[in-house]
């Protein structure tokens, strides 16, 4: 069947199976028909779930297994949602240590991506609060993988892309909350310089992030909205919401029936939205609550909302620049971004704290994700952007990523020989396929 | 917890598991009862950590009908609700060469699931409370060649239900018979159904539960199937017995 990455770019035919039973899944691999790839929810946006020969959806192992109401430690299968997890916990005062901006997504791809949030500076990624995983390898035999029990092929499955193995269970520490409601503080900055100071000395804050106006120029480069984020405890909420701290309100979700025309997102109309979008931040009370779903998950309101780009697909450019060079870096891409006139409405500036990792994203520096409706000038704009990445040591996210090309990603990396080597002489090579590593030769 | 517990016979089934789970997000405690309830332990786990609900599996075999009254003795408390998905579909031309298998079919689909509702009827009504859950099929609507054997079982079974409701209507006592027509599960993978006509586990347990609460008597989980068996068994038999639906 036709299966693609949230960005609807690229769109394959691909075999898909939907295995209920491990012995099912362990027969797939045993077939021997070459390399699988495990797919959850299909949020990674391009081609990270993909394989044509063979991908195999996990959300039929979605099975809560365990939960110590003392550590907050829970045991699930990989297939499981994030909004499960919320959903069952959140009621009993526990919250997921770090999510992404989805809550449509499986355990086992948030572990495979090793996915960070608006705390990242405080907390790191997801993998920081993966106590341990149970893996299908090459050879259909399952390893349990945790810092003490293999701890290599532990560390080079967080962030590896599902590509040393099939992931079948984790555990999972959660983080306990008083209620289900955000603090929520908006800093309003005229420029780069002024938004990059502010996350500086917001370094306690647990959750930060930027929205950026990335069409703005000249004196404005960057001028941003920061959004910095507490869980409200319960004694801060109040009295009428005090008494039922988990029940937030509950949002109506709407839905794109079908993909708008192409051209409605142009420089004009998401310059007049950023414009617009600015002045509303300006104007807002500089404080308020906010119930954990507006907060984390604004864009689960409209699903499909990738309909927004039109019939060929969004593509996402995520890199991030480490620190000593992120003030250059990123006024660079920004520069480059509105010179081409290309804007994009979802742009997003987040400091992430430092990070040592086989294959995982983060390193300590600043992350600037943006989305292009797929044609060529934006196409080309974005090697313009990778570039600029190379010239100021940055690195780029493989869970957005559906076009990156194969001497880009070896230039921005040092990693990739190391996992290349490791997925050779494990055999994971042979058994594990995407068509993004195919792409990247990993 | 509120309402009750719900024993669900044929629990590992993928429709009894789908009832299960239904019923657990609304508070109820579940016992899965099921021939192998090792292999449920994770089911059990997983209802009982998302809602907050006791899950327990219990060995049971709806073959073994001399054991269904000590099977019902092991209950710690009679159940609120009683869900039987048990069933089989077998194999038609297998089931034309083989009398045993097919007696097999016919006991899993009639014989046991009767059995143990009557005699979980005997106990609601000695009670005086109790709602009995049917799951039979549009099957036993009218025999056809494809699956004759599956289809008289179960029109056995749906003549059952309907005389025990009859018999219980005035003991607060009810019976409700559920015809699922298609469903997404393992009982029919492979099988090529047309997508308007096959409901997924979910939707037949959002049914049950629907139903359960209006007390209603017999079930038609997607209403067009009401429709299509009326038209089936309105068909003149000289013309039916030359069909191949």
């Amino acid at each position: 069947m036709k299966l693609s990455g949230w960005g609807q770019f690229p769109v394959v035919s691909c075999t898909l199976e939907r295995p209920r039973v491990q012995a099912d899944l362990q027969a797939l691999l045993a077939r021997g028909h070459g390399p699988v790839i495990a797919r959850g929810m299909g949020r990674s946006y391009g081609d990270s779930a993909l394989n044509p020969a063979m991908t195999i959806d996990m959300t039929g192992f979605c099975r809560m297994l365990a939960f110590d109401p003392v550590t907050g430690l829970l045991e699930a299968e990989a297939g499981l949602l994030l909004a499960d997890i919320i959903a069952a916990f959140l009621p009993r005062g526990w919250f997921p240590p770090v999510t992404p901006g989805t809550r449509f997504v499986t355990l086992g791809g948030m572990i495979a991506a090793d996915v960070h949030g608006k705390n990242h500076h405080r907390h790191g990624s997801l993998g920081n609060f993966v106590e341990w995983l149970d893996l299908l390898g090459p050879k259909g035999e399952i390893l349990r993988c945790s810092r003490q029990e293999n701890p290599e092929l532990f560390a080079r499955t967080l962030g590896g892309m599902g590509l040393t193995g099939i992931i079948l269970r984790a555990a999972l520490r959660l983080l306990p909350v008083e209620t289900g409601w955000i603090r929520q503080r908006t800093l309003v900055q005229p420029d780069l310089e002024g938004v990059m100071a502010a996350f500086e000395s917001s370094q306690d804050a647990t959750y930060s992030v930027a929205w950026i106006d990335c069409l703005a120029r000249g004196n404005a480069l960057g001028r941003s909205l920061l959004f910095l984020g507490e869980h409200a405890r319960r004694r801060e909420l109040p009295d009428r919401l005090a008494a039922q701290p988990f029940s937030v309100p509950s949002r109506r979700g709407w839905s794109l029936p079908f993909a708008l025309p192409a051209g409605l997102l142009n420089r004009y109309s998401v310059r007049a939205f950023n414009a617009l979008y600015y002045q509303a931040g300006r104007r807002a009370l500089t404080e308020r609550l906010v119930d954990w779903e507006r907060y984390f998950y604004p864009l689960d309101a409209l699903a499909h909302w990738h309909r927004l780009y039109g019939r060929r697909g969004l593509v996402q450019f995520q890199c991030v620049i480490p620190l000593a060079s992120a003030r250059t870096g990123i006024a660079r891409l920004l520069e480059t971004i509105a010179d081409a006139g290309r804007g994009s409405f979802l742009a997003v500036l987040k400091r992430l704290g430092a990070q040592e990792s086989f294959f995982s994203f983060p390193m300590e520096g600043y992350t600037l994700a943006l989305d292009f409706p797929v044609n060529d000038t934006t196409l080309a704009l974005m090697q313009r952007l990778d570039a600029v990445t190379l010239e100021h040591g940055g690195r780029f996210y493989l869970a957005k990523d559906a076009r990156l090309a194969r001497e880009t990603l070896e230039a921005s990396d040092a990693r990739v020989g190391s996992f290349r080597d490791f997925r050779r002489i494990s055999g994971a090579g042979q058994s594990f396929a995407s068509l993004q590593s195919g792409r990247l030769s990993l | 917890m509120s309402g009750g517990s719900v024993l669900v016979l044929g629990g590992s089934s993928d429709i009894g598991l789908a009832i299960a789970r239904a019923f657990a997000a609304e508070g109820h405690d579940i016992l899965l009862a099921a021939r192998r309830p090792a292999e449920l332990a994770a089911d059990c786990a997983d209802i009982g950590l998302r809602h907050g609900v006791k899950a327990r599996a219990l060995r049971f075999d709806a073959l073994e009908i001399e054991a269904v009254e000590s099977f019902l003795d092991g209950l710690e408390e009679l159940p609120a609700i009683v869900v039987c998905c048990v069933g089989v579909l077998g194999d038609q031309p297998l089931l034309e060469q083989d009398p045993l298998a097919a007696a097999g079919v016919i006991r899993a689909n009639f014989e046991g699931p009767a059995l143990v509702l009557g005699a979980l009827a005997n106990r609601f009504e000695a009670r005086g409370s109790g709602v009995l859950v049917g799951v039979s099929s549009v099957a036993g609507d009218r025999g056809r060649a494809r699956n004759y054997v599956y289809g008289a079982a179960k029109a056995g079974f749906t003549a059952f239900l309907s005389g025990l409701r009859n018999r219980l209507a005035s003991r607060n006592v009810h019976v409700m018979t559920v015809k699922p027509g298609f469903v997404a599960t393992r009982m029919i993978a492979g099988l090529k159904t047309p997508p308007a006509l096959t409901a997924l586990p979910q939707e037949v347990a959002m049914a049950v539960l629907k139903a359960v609460r209006r007390r209603r008597d017999v079930v038609y989980v997607r209403r067009v199937w009401w429709l299509v068996m009326r038209v089936i068994c309105a068909i003149p038999e000289r013309f039916f017995k030359r069909l191949n639906i």
